[in-house]
């Protein structure tokens, strides 16, 4: 039956091979006998050996990762358009991965039976298939092979994607090109390349690569003085250009670049200069395939121009944390790196979307990142916490100015969410327009906080006064400052009322010091580790630092060092908060990591012993900052 | 008195007691086993008394799977016309060959919604809008459960004092926090996939208490 769905269907199949050879008409009768799957994450879409289902499944939204093996290692994982679990319908033998979902995701099941005929009418279909099957050589994570079949028998190991097995990778290369002709000047080349933000500019007659212009012949031919800016390409161009056809590897690749000493290699269709340029292979996309390297990732950020790519980053990034936890690199060098990271992936994502806007900011602005992210804390991705202030406006403007800031807002919010930060369930987000106002708005709600501070005052400054600016004018952000510790200042009781919130958190221990366990719910028996040993601890580091009127230090690790600083007497408490603090830190990001989740709840039983007097030993700091806490507060039982 | 009631029966037509008929069936609370038919109506305007439904959407979900080819989609011939609805909604009077009465409608509905608990976005206006179609045509009321995606995804928001929850959740809303797409949006079958995506989402964001049954769900929405 035709109806409004299977045309929704069919087109999001068109746009992925291989139904993108398939007709309209032929796509719309398949996708009339599809059905629609929900799973939500972690559930189970078949098991290895089990019997083939009569369909193959198609990736509509999420992610769904292949498991293979006891150790349950992650084979592939299977994106928007990819489709998996058809080779073992084709050959008739039990699925050789377990299919699960990694994230929430829905699926189109596509009946083996509607397909096949289509496979056999039509060549192109077959040969996608065929192609698909032979190849086994495979990058988890690489866009080379997307929307290829992945059920496939594998001969080799498991692979992470940082193992040496990529080398047999073909490699991932550049394909806009950036060219000029051999008239071009030099100083319109400098000008593209800028522009375009690349290395290199391929001189072309007639498609066929002539010459090759990198920065470094730029600077030296021209930023020396050995020629005037106004030569032509022809005359600073380095040629003949070292070419080479698609399927080469990356070992073959850096091969080349080294023998010829050379940053850039010409990709053509045959592989030689005779042939039609396609592409332009740097060092860059070189190290890009070899894995993770912060600097290159850090690059790859800021060259995204799209959201999609800004997400495919941020897998990489995920991998590097778990390498460095791995390899016990310092956590305090590891939150470094990946606040870093995690950093620039938000300032691109508000650079897109202001470039998606219809005009430029009317006015100054500063986006915040609060919380966990406004810390600095921030390993795994969570949900979103954030806001955004703007400069004061007259009145007048007021409603027209803070549209503009709400539509840009939204546009961030969604790119955020796009690349794995769920929308804050409170709301506390910039697109909410309660958390997106001009300076004087802001100043005004931070004074009722501070004069009213009730349990809800004190909840929202709590979240509001970590904040970070992530992307902005950064005036604006110390003008704020600067109003929190004035009126701080004006209402000590602010600082009671703080503290004694920062008191209430549960009991990490029990009566007879074992760990406390949630009673019911759905994280029954784990130990929630952010709301019993995290947050006392930031929450104690808050307002021990507000009260010092410190600003610009966020993170719990460090502020808890300033402190050790600024009092000398209470040094060894503070520093130990300030170990006990990366300690959990690196605690959750593991147990994160392990689950694929924010780490929150940890099922004790699944930890080791060592693990568990790790944890308590960070315990009895718990207490004692707490104690301080109370003390110099002078907060009383009454009000906890 | 029970011969009086049995005439009544008698009168009404196969596929009403048929659909009756369904209803004898044991009820199962096991989630994974309910059937649900997620509908949507694209209606001449919001008076339950003047206005007529132009187009019933609606699509059958079991254990979470929705199956395309088992889904429902009618157009309804009107005699009265307002101009400014069929803009929103697309549907040209007696615009195309598939038009069907409103008997021949509700006798397709029923035989495809039989005994299925009904999900859709502000349930009481489809549910409305569809009795009073069986009333026109002296037919009684529905009998099935209904499930609100707008009450249900209340449910899911945190309870704050810091966070003000609002009155009435729109469809677009939902799609916008879900991340569905809003193609065919004020289209019946439309707006009845992204509502039943919505519910899927929905859902699984509300089993926090142990295992989700549906008599759980029928006390949240």
């Amino acid at each position: 039956m035709k109806n409004t769905i299977s045309h929704r269907v069919a087109d999001f199949l068109k746009n992925f091979p291989p139904f993108n050879v398939l007709d309209q008409k032929d796509l719309e009768t398949l996708s009339e006998e599809i059905t629609i799957i929900y799973k939500e994450k972690d559930n189970i879409i078949f098991l290895e050996n089990d019997e083939p289902h009569p369909y193959f499944y198609v990736v509509n939204k999420g992610a769904v990762a292949l498991k293979k093996g006891t150790d349950k290692s992650i084979m592939d994982m299977c994106d928007e358009g990819d489709i998996f679990g058809l080779r073992p319908l084709m050959a008739h033998e039990n699925y050789k991965m377990t299919a699960k979902a990694h994230e929430e995701s829905i699926l189109y099941a596509i009946p083996i039976n509607i397909f096949k005929p289509y496979a056999q009418k039509n060549t192109a279909v077959g040969n996608f298939l065929i192609e698909s099957f032979a190849s086994n050589t495979r990058n988890p994570y690489s866009k080379s092979h997307r929307g290829k079949l992945y059920d496939e028998v594998l001969e080799i190991n498991p692979i992470a994607p940082n193992t040496q097995v990529l080398d047999l990778q073909s490699v991932q290369y550049s394909k806009k090109l950036v060219t000029c002709s051999a008239t071009t000047s030099a100083k319109t080349i400098a000008k593209i390349m800028t522009e375009k933000n690349v290395g290199a500019m391929l001189v072309v007659k007639d498609k066929l690569p002539i010459g090759i212009i990198t920065d470094k012949d730029l600077r030296n031919n021209i930023v020396t003085g050995k020629y005037p800016i106004t030569t032509k390409a022809s005359a600073i161009m380095v040629s003949p250009v070292i070419t080479y056809n698609k399927n080469l590897t990356i070992t073959q690749a850096q091969m080349a670049m080294m023998k010829s000493n050379i940053s850039h290699l010409c990709i053509t269709k045959d592989g030689t200069p005779n042939s039609k340029a396609i592409g332009i292979l740097s060092k860059h996309d070189v190290m890009v395939a070899l894995g993770n390297n912060p600097a290159v990732l850090i690059k790859a950020i800021k060259r995204s121009k799209k959201i999609k790519s800004i997400k495919q980053i941020r897998k990489s990034i995920t991998h590097l944390l778990q390498d460095y936890l791995d390899q016990n690199i310092p956590i305090k060098l590891t939150t470094k790196i990946i606040s870093e990271l995690n950093d620039a992936c938000v300032k691109q994502i508000i650079k897109i979307s202001l470039e998606e806007m219809p005009s430029k900011p009317p006015v100054k602005f500063a986006w915040l990142a609060l919380g966990s992210q406004g810390r600095s804390e921030q390993l795994l991705q969570t949900d979103q916490d954030n806001a955004l202030v703007f400069e004061n406006v007259p009145e007048d403007k007021l409603i027209k100015t803070t549209g503009y800031f709400l539509e840009l807002t939204k546009l961030i919010n969604k790119g955020l969410f796009d690349i794995g930060y769920d929308y804050c369930p409170a709301e506390m987000m910039a697109s909410n327009p309660d958390w997106c106002l001009s300076l004087d708005e802001w100043k005004k709600t931070i004074s009722h906080w501070i004069i009213n501070p009730g349990t809800d005052e004190v909840l929202l400054s709590s979240i509001f006064f970590d904040y970070n600016i992530a992307y902005g004018d950064v005036n604006l952000v110390n003008e704020l400052s600067e109003h929190i510790f004035e009126t701080t200042k004006k209402y000590p009781i602010f600082y009671l009322h703080l503290a004694s919130g920062a008191l209430q958190n549960p009991s990490p221990t029990g009566f007879f010091r074992q760990l406390l366990v949630e009673e019911d719910g759905e994280h029954k028996d784990s130990f929630d580790v952010k709301r019993r040993a995290l947050m006392p601890l930031t929450d104690a580091a808050r307002v021990l630092i507000l009260s010092h009127s410190v600003k610009s230090i966020n993170s719990t690790a460090e502020r808890f060092e300033k402190l050790a600083e600024l009092e000398p007497n209470n040094e060894e408490i503070f520093m130990a908060c300030s170990y006990a603090t990366r300690a959990l830190l690196k605690f959750r990001t593991k147990q994160g990591l392990l689950h694929n989740d924010s780490g929150r709840y940890i099922a004790i039983d699944k930890l080791t012993k060592e693990e568990k007097i790790k944890l308590k030993r960070t315990f009895k700091t718990i207490k004692e900052i707490q104690e301080l806490v109370s003390i110099r507060f002078k907060v009383s039982n009454l009000l906890r | 008195m029970i011969d009086f009631f049995k005439k009544e029966v008698n009168e009404y037509p196969d596929f009403w007691l048929e659909y009756e008929n369904s209803f004898n069936e044991k009820p199962t609370d096991d989630l994974s086993l309910v059937r649900f038919v997620v509908l949507d109506t694209e209606t001449t305007g919001f008076d339950y008394l003047n206005d007529r439904i132009l187009c019933i959407g609606a699509l059958s979900l079991v254990d979470r799977n929705i199956a395309i080819n088992n889904s429902l989609e009618l157009f309804l011939k009107q005699e009265h016309y307002n101009a400014d609805t069929a803009k929103i909604h697309g549907i040209l009077k007696n615009g195309g060959a598939s038009c069907i009465s409103e008997i021949e409608a509700l006798e397709k509905f029923l035989g495809y919604l039989k005994n299925a608990v009904i999900v859709a976005h502000h349930a009481i206006f489809d549910v409305t809008m569809i009795n009073r179609a069986l009333e026109r045509n002296g037919l009684p009321k529905l009998r099935n459960k209904v499930l609100d995606t707008s009450h249900l995804y209340k449910k899911t928001l945190l309870t704050s004092n810091v966070f003000k929850k609002k009155e009435h959740y729109s469809l677009d809303e939902l799609a916008e926090k879900f991340d569905i797409s809003k193609k065919d949006r004020h289209t019946a079958m439309g707006d009845a996939f992204i509502t039943a995506i919505a519910f899927l989402k929905i859902k699984s964001r509300l089993k926090s208490k142990g295992q989700l049954r549906l008599k759980d769900l029928l006390k949240m929405g």
